[in-house]
């Protein structure tokens, strides 16, 4: 079974990316591929892939909010039974799987990057510390929940658009006495820049130290005359504004070229930037999991190598 | 209000990690640990809470975990009120199989919270090294207490807490969930506080660490660990050296070729 997740309108890109991957499982263990599509029935139509698409309406699951999505899903697995859930690493698996795994009884891996059956078993390969080991797992039993890594796995062939069938639940008891609800959606900050459609970055992560030391990457990209944009911590640290951030929380950005200073490559800053034409990256750790993605790197620090960039570019 | 946050050393993702002779867990002995950053971003948003209308803020470590006692009387010099150490009945915490389960971990600070209920918990929304789940989830469901993960503000209102939730690209939830709950803090509304190396060298001289053996709560079934690797393997970056002018002279080279350098 794979959780669809949409933003109202539309089905995630990543959703057809577990799809994908459930029905390649399913062939394997023989079974079929369920998607369970919460609040938005009418969007059945865009799950090409599914043999079976679960829906259950109910005002409270018209967008996501965790109590209405968990009571539904312990539901749906307990009238369904899969043999495993796929759910995407991002904030609703961040939210739900490990709750569900504790209320289902079900084995969970996190942060998935390889999923396969061997001899009747599901096997996965997780990340772990910014990607920097990778840990084998079994999920033994007849349940387990595996999230998994966005921009990792492919969306494939999409299927053709045969229909699927449908399979109407009514939702669970209780979902008019949850202990929360939703006020309001915030839609983001547009902010000054759009760093989505920057013809280049330069990016730029902990290896920067200090907010002092931003200057100097800050007059690389004026040289150069593009964006500078940051991975999470340095978007925490409140060095630059959320609108500039790049990763699984951030933006995913496919620029031209994408310098990465001092980033380390955590798998959610890979998942925003794995797809950009030409990534050079600057890491003073050979072992940092950037320079698995990237094109050319270097371990030479950045505040030498910054200066001279700076040097050069203006001639 | 009693806010409760568990603290995590992790290690140092600066530092090279290696793994221990059998492959199933990382060889802890040469590395440094260190507050894991969500948690630190929790911490800051108790703080925040505390001193916004007032709060006693408990933080809870596990007794085994290397450099526990120096986190927590740095989160003591921060602001926090109290700082507890867990230990089960038998006075120890076998650190499991690859020192990285969650789910015994949760079990065991849902234990001491049974017995020692909070208002609110707030912890780190994720750890570097979660590989069977996320802590706040986690004991929410061991608890039987609403939940709220990937958060980027909380602020009490009355009996229950308001919540913003993150989503891709920057978009949020607010939520509004009644107390007591558990939330997963993304990152706290200001950069976590410094605390000045005197003020946490008070906080040991005058000790103060509580100790505390709970027994945990039944936990759930795991994943079984086969064995553990480094990503050598996906290397690909074909590697620019020589001096930093040497690599800069190639890098602007790259981009000239793409005519994003003009000179």
């Amino acid at each position: 079974m794979v959780l669809a997740e949409h933003t109202g309108r539309q089905v995630s890109e990543e959703t057809h990316k577990l799809i994908c991957k459930a029905r390649e499982l399913a062939l394997a263990l023989g079974g079929l591929t369920e998607v369970a599509l919460l609040g938005r029935t009418d969007l059945a139509g865009q799950l090409d892939g599914a043999d079976i698409v679960v829906t259950v309406d109910h005002p409270a699951l018209s967008e996501y909010l965790p109590e209405a999505y968990e009571r539904t899903l312990l539901d749906l697995l307990a009238e369904r039974s899969p043999r495993l859930l796929l759910m995407s690493n991002g904030t609703i698996g961040l939210d739900l799987a490990a709750a569900l795994s504790v209320r289902w009884d079900a084995a969970l891996v996190t942060a998935v990057s390889a999923l396969e059956i061997e001899a009747d078993a599901v096997t996965a390969t997780a990340q772990i510390l910014g990607g920097k080991v990778l840990v084998r797992v079994e999920l033994p039993g007849e349940r387990g929940i595996a999230t998994l890594l966005g921009g990792v796995f492919e969306a494939g062939t999409r299927w053709s658009s045969r229909d699927a069938e449908v399979i109407h639940v009514a939702p669970p008891t209780g979902l008019d006495a949850l202990r929360m609800s939703l006020r309001r959606v915030v839609e983001a900050d547009p902010g000054d820049v759009d760093i989505s459609l920057a013809d280049m970055l330069v990016s730029v992560g902990r290896g920067i130290e200090s907010q002092d030391n931003m200057e100097i990457v800050a007059e690389l990209a004026a040289a150069l005359g593009v964006p500078l944009s940051a991975s999470r911590p340095v978007v925490d640290a409140g060095w630059l504004p959320k609108t500039r951030q790049v990763g699984q929380s951030g933006l995913k950005v496919k620029p031209r070229v994408y310098l990465a200073l001092g980033i380390s490559g955590a798998p959610e800053h890979l998942e925003g930037m794995r797809n950009a034409e030409l990534i050079l990256a600057c890491n003073t750790d050979p072992g940092a999991p950037i320079f698995g993605v990237a094109h050319y790197g270097t371990t030479v620090d950045l505040f030498d190598l910054v200066p001279e960039l700076v040097g050069k570019v203006r001639g | 209000m009693r806010i409760v946050v568990p603290l995590k050393p992790v290690p140092d993702l600066v530092e090279e990690i290696d793994l221990n002779a059998d492959r199933t867990g990382i060889d802890r002995e040469y590395l440094t640990f260190v507050l894991g950053e969500w948690d630190a971003q929790a911490l800051e948003e108790a703080l925040l809470i505390k001193d916004a209308g007032g709060a006693e803020v408990v933080t809870v470590g596990l007794a085994h975990d290397l450099e526990i006692d120096q986190i927590l009387y740095t989160a003591l010099a921060k602001g926090a009120d109290v700082a507890v150490k867990l230990t089960d009945a038998a006075g120890a915490v076998p650190p499991g199989p690859a020192g990285i389960r969650i789910a015994d971990r949760a079990a065991l600070l849902a234990g001491y919270l049974a017995a020692q209920p909070a208002d609110l918990v707030i912890s780190g929304v994720q750890a570097a090294d979660d590989l069977d789940g996320q802590l706040p989830p986690t004991l929410a469901a061991l608890l039987d207490l609403p939940h709220v993960s990937v958060a980027v503000s909380v602020e009490v209102d009355g009996s229950s807490v308001i919540v913003r939730q993150e989503f891709a690209a920057g978009r949020l939830h607010e939520l509004q969930v009644q107390m007591p709950a558990v939330i997963g803090v993304q990152s706290a509304r200001q950069a976590p506080r410094y605390a000045p190396i005197t003020r946490i060298r008070q906080a040991m001289q005058a000790g103060g660490l509580i100790t505390c053996a709970v027994s945990p709560l039944p936990t759930r079934a795991g994943a079984v660990v086969r064995g553990m690797h480094r990503p050598e393997a996906n290397h690909q970056a074909e590697m620019l050296t020589g001096s930093a002018g040497d690599v800069a002279d190639q890098i602007v080279g790259l981009l000239r070729a793409r005519g994003l350098v003009q000179r």
